[in-house]
């Protein structure tokens, strides 16, 4: 399994460290999401034994921020940070500039 | 998840302050842990509480989540029997008592009291509970709703809606580490819900206070320099009413911003508030129990700009609700459920993941398309600003023509003797219903029926003149500060009756 049908509110976890993702906007379709360069599994599932991260990812993910694609049309908010680089088909995500929201409290 | 992600962040920063209570993020994790640990054991199928605003607030709502039980916050303010009658629809349940309701609650086997003083003093180890392992589409929250028209509803609010208010409202650690946030509001109302969750995923400390006074707040915000705080309109009169009396300032050089919301805030006071908090950011929050909170805000750039401009249309913006946030999407549709344009009244409905609209004995209330009817009439104007226009329910239907209270009241309020107004709809033989009015008149001022009649039939249209108008030395009101349309309903069915 590679590519998977995911829809806002779905919930990651990399499968070669503690990071953790909530889909928060994700348009129909099947998605590769990798952390670290190997694909990420479903929250609640037991990660693959023996994946190992990509030797030449020294990126990490942050908690709390929000990471898009380049035209923003995905969303994934880390829930939980650790190392590793998030992708999306094989295609860097970065973090997005945080916005004024508007909030009431 | 959200508070795992806070304790994780920001583990030492201060979460919550009550009186001379603190716990930080991480302290509160661990004692949201050991109650869900206690919630789970007890096996009951709710968690309820029945105290006013304290540490306990936050532990039960988080704990419940770890448990996986929905947390029902129940309203202390209501009589031994209506307690009573919500407390038998949510056993077998935990019920998290503060002492001074214990007497209120009838003993029954399948209702399982705990002190609160003891959910806040468990020790021992803790046994770590994944957040991120709660079912998204399992209920968070059960609220009761003030029930203004009958029997209470029980809402249900999912954690994926709640999510989903937060996050798309919400920027992630966004608080410094000065900020602190004055909570005022009601442990049972939603308000008060989102006001724990929003602080907890903005890392934000939140001072409570159990139940408000004017004078409890402003030493509150001084001392704790408390950065924001959320009011109900009835509270900013209240402040604003306890400066003037004492012709005292607000002297609080922390105080940055306040929210308000939970009924219709009048334009004397917001002006006045604004003309004595010059340096405050207003902000003005439309929501309702079913939609998780807010789905309307007006900013603090929209208050000043339409405090400022000399264009009427502009100005009366301070009256308005604000623009939808970014996530939610409303229309206003007509009689006939077809979506209206600028200016034009009809029901406002809702849509968006926020948006639950689903009651436990009902079912969902959403329509196919996913959106929800708010029961509430309003208006967009032409720079999509929502003006709210009052309860469907509150509509006078005189002859085949719709009044709505609102604009009744709005001009009654502008007599000089007048200090309060409701408008309700009074049994008519001729017209079927007919616009009756409750005043109250300020001290000392003087003004007569013929007199207030006048001043509608010359503003509006003759159809809206009040054929009765009762004077009265108050009006009721609930505890949110909005005005009980029904009673006064009943009062003027009495005296036709008689």
């Amino acid at each position: 399994m590679s590519k998977v049908a995911l829809k806002a509110g779905a919930r990651l976890k990399s499968a070669v460290s503690d990071v953790q993702v909530m889909a928060i906007k994700i348009p129909a379709g099947e998605y590769e999401i990798t952390c670290g360069g190997v694909p990420m599994v479903g929250a609640s599932d037991e990660a693959p034994a023996g994946a190992s991260m990509d030797a030449g990812d020294s990126g990490e993910t942050l908690m709390g921020k929000r990471y898009v694609d380049e035209g923003e049309t995905v969303e994934f908010l880390c829930t939980k940070a650790g190392a590793g680089s998030l992708a999306l088909d094989g295609k860097p995500l970065d973090v997005k500039q945080a916005k004024q929201l508007p909030s009431s409290d | 998840m959200l508070l795992d992600m806070a304790a994780e962040a920001f583990g030492d920063r201060t979460a919550v302050v009550c009186g001379d209570q603190r716990l930080t993020f991480a302290e509160l994790r661990e004692k949201a842990q050991r109650a869900a640990k206690l919630f789970q054991d007890g096996g009951a199928e709710y968690v309820a509480l029945l105290d006013t605003n304290g540490p306990v607030l936050p532990v039960a709502i988080f704990g419940a989540a770890y448990a996986g039980v929905p947390y029902v916050p129940l309203n202390y303010r209501l009589t031994r029997g209506e307690i009573n009658e919500l407390v038998q629809r949510v056993k077998p349940c935990q019920l998290i008592v503060g002492d001074q309701f214990r007497a209120q609650v009838d003993d029954d086997e399948q209702v399982n009291m705990i002190a609160t003083q003891d959910v806040l003093g468990l020790s021992g180890e803790v046994e770590e509970i994944d957040g991120a392992m709660v079912d998204p589409e399992s209920v968070a929250v059960q609220l009761f709703t003030s029930g203004t028209t009958g029997k209470p509803k029980a809402a249900l609010l999912r954690h994926e809606n709640l999510v989903s208010y937060i996050i798309g409202t919400v920027e992630f650690g966004s608080a410094e580490e000065t900020d602190g946030v004055l909570v005022t509001v009601p442990p049972y109302h939603v308000a008060g819900i989102a006001a724990v969750l929003s602080s907890t995923y903005a890392c934000r400390r939140m001072v409570q206070i159990e139940s408000f006074d004017p004078k409890l707040w402003l030493d509150t915000c001084r001392n704790e320099q408390t950065t924001s705080g959320f009011l109900v309109p009835t509270m900013i009169g209240r402040i604003v009413e306890y400066l003037d009396a004492q012709c005292e300032e607000l002297n609080a050089p922390s105080l940055k911003a306040i929210a308000y919301g939970g009924g219709k805030m009048p334009l004397a006071t917001i002006q006045r508030a604004m003309q004595l908090f010059p340096n405050v950011d207003f902000t003005n929050a439309y929501g309702l129990t079913e939609t998780s909170s807010t789905i309307v805000v007006l900013t603090p750039d929209d208050h000043r700009t339409a405090a400022n401009s000399d264009d009427p249309a502009v100005q009366r913006r301070l009256g308005s609700a604000g623009q939808p946030t970014g996530a939610v999407e409303i229309e206003i549709r007509d009689d006939n459920g077809q979506a209206v344009g600028a200016n034009e009244v009809g029901m406002i409905y809702v849509r968006g993941g926020q948006v639950a609209g689903e009651y436990k004995e009902q079912g969902s209330q959403l329509d196919a398309d996913g959106w929800f009817c708010t029961k509430d009439l309003g208006f967009f104007d032409d720079g999509g600003y929502l003006f709210i226009d009052g309860r469907a329910d509150d509509v006078i239907v005189r002859g085949a023509e719709n009044i709505s209270p609102g604009e009744v009241e709005d001009v009654l309020r502008e007599h000089p003797a007048v200090a309060d107004v409701a408008v309700a709809a009074m049994p008519d033989e001729e017209w079927g219903e007919a616009v009756a009015a409750a005043v109250v008149l300020k001290d000392g001022a003087t003004a007569d029926e013929a007199e207030l009649q006048a001043l509608v039939r010359e503003r509006l249209r003759s159809s809206r003149v009040p054929q009765t108008i009762l004077f009265k030395d108050e009006l009721p009101y609930n505890d949110m500060g909005k005005v009980l349309r029904r009673v006064i309903r009943q009062e003027f069915a009495a005296l036709v009756q008689a």
